[in-house]
């Protein structure tokens, strides 16, 4: 039953409250008792051999408590990639070492090599200034065309190579798509850029560390999306800690985007300062550490074909891509544009070839990692762009084209070209409602009024889809995982009948307070707001694996789904014994138990209440207490979907592009709170539009960061933004979790960059302009150099 | 140490700050009111805005010490006596103005400033006079929808 505010409500949000009135508490709001401040010395050039760093004039400065550097952590460990990738040949992927702190070279610009803990902030700051490092600069390793080719300037001399890995997907489709290739009456090629962003989630990283003499307990609170893992990677594999000593505790935090998942070296410095010091330690990020040391997105050059017969049937898409991981491996970047990109790359359609080529290669820059879609969006971008020009070689309308091609509601499951079977889905029921939505026919007459006003006006058009709900584990770890996806929940039915819910995923923004309960409420037929949500800290919770990749309510929504059907199940013994009858005669229907074919009833409070005073249960049959939990290990990834339009004006005298309109039709299954998703979609459109018009993390040839503050890289702004026409209606039920949904965090920025650009394109087309590609950021200078170069 | 005095929320509070403090840090470090958040160090974001002397400013462009005896109304100080909240927030909860929270006091601050100085605002202006607040999460149309909310106007496109 629905219970008022349960599954499909609207349900306002309670965390909003303590937002709302300052209230939060960010990992930056924490200062314990006698807490000392960390501040790093970071390079300043890209690639650098260092001769010596002399700490000795600031450890004398004021304030100053101590110093480290990199030989202090010569003997930990490095903090690893999650997923071993083989190259096309077998051999494994280069995994050089990634230190606590730079020893021996420094490699990107922001890379910390020494770090002084003081009394204040501003002490540990001054105290920087006085470290005297002599760091010989060495030539830097930008471009990635160059990396590859060189073999002399290395970013990791161990390694004896700027690849990290030389993949293909799959490896047994190639022959064949080669020839399909070959033997096509028409190929369309692009060669595009997917630009380098920046997550700049507005909180910045923060890290405390404490430490407890009298018991050895470590305790690390951070902004952190998964604070097992955090624990998992700090335990295991860099400091040793045993994993029962140390507590992660990630309180609320403030947007991540995947910028928050990663185990950071700063988590593990503040952890041993604080050992050391027997104080707490806390270092704060400011936004431009954040901009020099946070994994960066995407940046990926790629060149992509796409074979089909001249009605436009496709017979195969080819992808050569170059994939920028920086100096490090982080520890989600070999999957991010392998596993989470080439699988995606037969998109929404029927094509029976499909080959994809990545090399990922080392460069002096910040690391890159996933960011908001991961893989998904780069996918996504080379397919409907590649897409939206074949259709003109064509000659055909590009939703004509595109439909042509999509897989039909009756042959699901699907077994794409690439790897993955599809569940479910109903590409045309979107374009459908997409075409109603973007009145399509009025294009003519709006393009007119916008040609009377001197600007020109594009239509773009795309589909995508995303595989979300990371992940099934046994297909993870055939495919290179070294971890497992499951996720986690702990149903604590208390005795005077509230709920605690303990759940492996964390909020970042998500809402999860609000939506959790609502799906245990729905459940069990009591108020939502009887239903707590703990997340966050790993003394509290179970093994989870935290929320990225769309996938809290799918993965960790479906483990508190299994862990309230026990609580169900338990609680029915239970009131079969208070109404002394078989638990196969009692129902259980809007928070009552009653007998079949009585006037028997006890309510779900009455049997919460007897769980714990079991005077008189029988024990051989029945524990006493009301608590269970369930490990949710999905048996597919999820697969929402979409076809989202969008128009743009142009204006020919300065190349801007303004965003007339945005519409997004998404399929995520199941919704549970139809205002947290749409939020989503709004949150992920601006971030898309951001990629497509006004965002990249642009490094000069010697590895120096241009774009490196919010005064040079463009964010978008509340007026760089039109409103967004959001609709979840056309849904397929994901088939394989039981609340039937699919993940709805990507979406927006996934399915929006091919849009925009579609539409800028198609905008210069009309107007007369012999332009087919315009790389992202689609900026004014780079507008006007298409229109008049 | 200089010693500052101002009125926070409606109370006169104390602080001993250095020269080189600036008010966004004296707010959080010395007087605890950490709803004040800091997110970038180019007076960029936003996440700092508070009133002084019932002007919105981003605390990070003045010094502590620059505030000395003035009035200064934080986030902690919007909600209603009785803790409930107060229109501008009521509508932020009502039109999803808000995912991480963590520009929110600044964008509230923001939001009550532009109601003072322009009460029914139209969608252009609110969207203007609120280039100097970044989110990160919403896409900024929960947070338009909010302002029109609270002025009394109906936003374009609702949320659900």
């Amino acid at each position: 039953m629905a219970a008022d505010g349960g599954m499909g409500h609207a349900t306002k949000r309670r965390e909003d409250v303590r937002f709302l009135t300052g209230r939060g508490k960010y990992t930056d709001d924490y200062t314990p008792a006698k807490t000392t401040y960390c501040a790093f010395a970071r390079s300043t050039v890209a690639n650098g051999k260092i001769n010596s760093i002399d700490t000795k004039d600031a450890a004398g400065m004021p304030g100053v408590v101590t110093v480290f550097t990199g030989e202090d952590f010569a003997e930990v460990g490095g903090n690893p990639a999650g997923w071993l990738i083989n190259s096309r040949d077998g051999e494994p992927m280069k995994e050089p070492k990634r230190p606590v702190l730079a020893h021996g070279k420094v490699r990107h610009v922001g890379d910390a090599y020494a770090a002084v803990i003081a009394e204040t902030l501003e002490q540990a700051m001054d105290a920087v200034e006085a470290i005297d490092a002599d760091i010989d600069e060495l030539d830097a390793v930008v471009n990635m065309v160059d990396a590859l080719a060189n073999s002399t300037t290395l970013v990791h001399d161990e390694i004896g190579t700027n690849q990290c890995f030389d993949w293909g997907w799959i490896e047994d489709n190639r022959a064949a798509t080669d020839e399909a290739i070959k033997n096509a009456p028409h190929v369309t090629t692009l060669e595009l850029v997917n630009n380098r962003l920046v997550p700049n989630a507005m909180e910045p990283r923060c890290s405390i560390g404490e430490y407890d003499p009298g018991t050895g307990d470590y305790k690390l609170t951070t902004t952190s999306q998964n604070p097992h893992l955090t624990r998992l990677l700090i335990s295991a594999f860099v400091m040793g800690i045993p994993e029962n000593k140390l507590t992660v505790h990630a309180p609320d935090v403030g947007g991540g985007f995947g910028s928050k998942i990663y185990h950071y070296g700063e988590e593990a410095l503040v952890l041993a300062a604080a050992k050391k010091l027997n104080r707490p330690v806390k270092w704060t990020s400011t936004r431009t550490e954040a901009f020099l040391s946070d994994a960066h997105g995407r940046d990926h050059v790629t060149k992509i074909e796409l074979a089909c017969e001249r009605d436009g049937t496709f017979i195969a898409f080819r992808t050569e891509t170059m994939a920028n991981v920086g100096a490090y491996l982080s520890n989600f970047s070999t999957a991010t544009p392998t596993f989470l990109h080439g699988t995606l790359m037969a998109g929404n359609y029927t094509v029976p070839n499909v080959y994809v080529n990545v090399k990922a290669v080392f460069t002096n820059t910040a690391p890159v990692d996933a960011y908001r879609g991961a893989g998904r969006p780069e996918a996504t971008f080379s397919l409907e762009r590649v897409i939206d020009k074949a259709a003109r070689e064509l000659g055909m309308d590009p939703i004509a084209l595109r439909r042509k091609n999509f897989i039909k509601p009756d042959q699901y499951p699907y077994a794409s070209a690439a790897g993955l079977e599809y569940d479910s889905g109903n590409y045309d029921a979107l374009m459908d409602g997409l075409e109603a939505a973007a009145d399509l026919a009025g294009f003519e007459a709006r393009r007119a009024e916008s040609a009377k006003n001197g600007k020109l006006r594009g239509l773009g058009i795309n589909s995508y889809i995303e595989a979300c709900g990371i992940a099934p584990s046994n297909l993870v770890g055939v495919l290179g995982s070294r971890v497992g996806l499951y996720d986690a929940a702990t149903v604590r039915v208390n005795a005077t009948g509230n709920i605690s819910v303990m759940v492996g995923a964390h909020s970042h923004g998500q809402g999860h307070e609000t939506a959790f309960p609502q799906v245990v409420a729905d459940m069990l037929g009591v108020d939502p707001m009887s239903i707590e949500i703990v997340h966050g800290d790993t003394s509290k919770i179970p093994f989870g694996m935290g929320t990225y990749g769309s996938r809290s309510l799918a993965v960790c929504g479906s483990a508190v789904f299994r862990a309230t059907e026990k609580i169900i199940k338990k609680a029915t013994l239970i009131a079969a014994h208070m109404m002394e009858d078989k638990p196969e005669n009692v129902d259980f229907e809007d928070g009552d138990f009653s007998v079949k074919g009585t006037n028997k009833k006890v309510s779900f409070g009455d049997v919460a209440l007897k769980a714990y005073i079991p005077h008189d249960f029988p024990l051989e049959d029945i524990e006493p207490g009301l608590e269970e939990t369930a490990f949710y290990d999905p048996a597919n990834f999820t697969y929402p979907s979409g076809a989202y339009a969008c128009e743009v004006e142009v204006d020919p005298d300065t190349g801007k592009v303004d965003i007339c309109s945005m519409i997004a039709m998404d399929d995520f299954g199941n919704v549970v709170n139809p205002m947290i998703v749409t939020g989503q979609v709004q949150g992920g459109l601006a971030q898309g539009i951001g990629q497509a018009l006004l965002e990249h993390g642009i490094y000069d040839e010697n590895g120096q960061l241009l774009s490196g503050s919010l005064m040079d890289y463009a964010m978008p702004r509340a007026d760089d933004l039109p409103n967004f026409v959001v609709d979840h209606s056309h849904a397929t039920r994901c088939t394989h979790n039981p609340i039937g949904v699919k993940g709805c965090g990507e979406a927006g920025a996934i399915g929006s960059p091919p849009t925009v650009v579609n539409a800028v394109v198609d905008a210069l087309q009309r107007g007369g302009h012999d332009v087919e590609h315009i790389d992202m950021p689609v900026s004014p200078a780079r507008v006007w150099e298409a229109m008049n170069g | 140490m200089p010693t500052i005095t101002m009125n926070v929320n409606g109370t006169a509070v104390s602080a001993n700050v250095e020269n080189r403090t600036v008010l966004s840090a004296a707010l959080r470090e010395e007087l605890g009111l950490t709803g004040t958040h800091i997110g970038c160090d180019t007076s960029q974001c936003g996440a700092c805005v508070v009133h002084v002397n019932g002007k919105a400013v981003k605390a990070c462009t003045m010094f502590a010490v620059e505030a000395n005896g003035a009035d200064v109304d934080t986030i902690e100080g919007q909600a209603h006596v009785d803790g409930s909240l107060n229109v501008i927030q009521q509508a932020f909860q009502d039109h999803h103005g808000l995912q991480c929270g963590f520009c929110t006091p600044g964008m509230i601050m923001s939001a009550a400033a532009l109601l003072k100085e322009n009460p029914k605002p139209t969608e252009a202006e609110v969207r203007d006079y609120l280039e100097g607040n970044i989110c990160r999460c919403t896409g900024y149309q929960g947070i338009v929808n909010a302002i029109m909310a609270a002025s009394g106007q109906t936003p374009a496109i609702a949320a659900e």
